[in-house]
């Protein structure tokens, strides 16, 4: 442990240009689900500056490791096995702690296991899909599971998802809150997926898609992908009447 | 020449999804045995100390259809006006209250539900105090970034007309998007994505 105070800085304002608009009419959900009027700026107050946090005893034993959490005794979910890991940073290139990271998918052959699922891919017996970790002192997190199979979804006549992990992330304060979704090296229905196309910014979908890491996969066992992922940073609190200074 | 800033970007948000449940309310679409309860789901316990209050409500898109694929985060301060979180600087927060909470709208009515307290006054940046307000946060399928509101007590008619935060609503016809009428112990809340009634949403 470090006796590092909490930082109670304002965090630096979202690049909405960089983020994607709400209207995004190719994905056609968006029309009728996107505000219409502007947003009303907020300067941060510490309503939004702060944020739940969570100990790592929250965690259960199996919560990193979606090919065994849901299994029966003995078995575990098919497919390609992989770990994906990576560091929760913030803006300012620092890595944020115990940020909560959970993450959701389908199976190998690209089905979910939710209430309103339909597709005629089975189900895989042992796997659930759905996985949670805290990132370390450094903002590290890793998890294991099997790479995602490709989904069809009723958008165009013909679209189909890259293969994709969800993610949901916590920092220290809640206007960090974020949801986006990992994608994979190599993958060609990254380039025409409306989803990944609400993002007008190139650059921005790179930042989402995952490299194969082979100095981390384990021979014989799992490859690695690694994903990085970056969170608001929060301004400097020097000359904010704070004693402990920046 | 500069030195370069050298500032990462933030990583992009993309729509949470329809399957949203699986990753943050697993037990509530049927994949139980992973986590012992889905987080946020319970706020108080029997020592949480401030008056108990539900918040009920509906997602409503641009057709008047409610949505029954959405996700809404609330994060709150405590009785006293304090937040359970390292960043509160003004003293600690009720131990049995953690201020943050998750729930589903309902699969086939589209109603959300939250049982939770009233929140104390918090400061504004300057330090004149905000009304009692609590923090919304809303995901779904169709939704590309999360949205951010706010939601303030109908009951808190002096506080809310001296709140900095309303008091920038421009098109003082929206003010009441933000307000939960009360009836009980029960305020309801309907959040308009969009059209004539819509809500104020923040760009915090």
């Amino acid at each position: 442990m470090r006796n590092t105070l909490a930082e109670t800085g304002a965090f630096f304002p979202r690049d909405r240009s960089w983020h994607p608009k709400a209207f995004t009419p190719d994905y056609k959900t968006s029309v009728l689900r996107s505000p219409q009027k502007a947003l009303l700026s907020l300067s941060n107050t510490v309503s939004e500056i702060a944020g739940p946090v969570f100990g790592h005893d929250m965690l259960g034993e199996m919560d990193d490791d979606l090919i065994y959490n849901y299994a029966k005794p003995g078995e575990s979910a098919i497919g390609e096995r992989i770990i994906v890991h990576g560091r929760v940073l913030d803006e300012r290139g620092r890595g944020v702690s115990g940020a909560l990271v959970e993450f959701w998918q389908a199976n190998a052959a690209g089905r979910y296991r939710h209430k309103k699922e339909t597709y005629l891919a089975p189900l895989d017996p042992n796997f659930g899909g759905c996985g949670r970790t805290i990132t370390d002192d450094d903002g590290y997190y890793a998890f294991r599971t099997i790479k995602p199979g490709p989904y069809p979804w009723p958008n165009g006549v013909n679209d189909w998802r890259p293969a994709h992990i969800h993610f949901s992330i916590f920092g220290h304060g809640f206007a960090q809150r974020l949801i986006t979704q990992m994608y994979f090296e190599g993958d060609p229905l990254i380039s025409i997926c409306p989803i990944v196309n609400t993002i007008s910014d190139p650059e921005a979908i790179s930042r989402l898609t995952a490299p194969l890491d082979m100095n981390n996969t384990i021979p014989m066992d799992s490859r690695a992908f690694k994903f990085d992922i970056v969170l608001r940073g929060r301004r400097s609190t020097m000359f904010e009447n704070r004693k402990e200074g920046n | 020449m500069t030195q370069a800033l050298n500032m990462l970007k933030e990583s992009a948000s993309q729509t949470a999804g329809p399957y949203v449940h699986i990753g943050c309310t697993p037990n509530f679409t049927g994949i139980e045995g992973v986590y012992d309860e889905d987080l946020g789901k319970v706020m108080v316990n029997d020592d949480t100390l401030g008056e108990r209050i539900t918040i009920t409500g509906k997602v409503i898109d641009g057709s008047g259809t409610p949505l029954k694929d959405a996700l809404l985060e609330i994060w709150q301060a405590d009785h006293s006006g304090l937040y359970n979180s390292p960043a509160e600087t003004r003293g600690l927060a009720d131990p049995n209250f953690k201020g943050w909470g998750r729930q589903p709208t309902d699969m086939t009515s589209g109603v959300f539900t939250f049982e939770t307290i009233k929140p104390g006054r918090v400061p504004f940046v300057e330090g004149r105090m905000q009304a009692p307000h609590i923090t919304f946060w809303i995901v779904a399928r169709g939704i590309n970034l999360g949205l951010n509101t706010r939601m303030y007590f109908g009951d808190e008619e002096e506080a809310n007309a001296e709140d900095p935060v309303l008091a920038r609503v421009e098109h003082r016809v929206r003010v009441p998007t933000l307000i939960a009428g009360r009836e009980g112990n029960t305020y309801t809340f309907d959040i308009n994505l969009q059209g004539p009634n819509e809500t104020v949403f923040f760009d915090i």
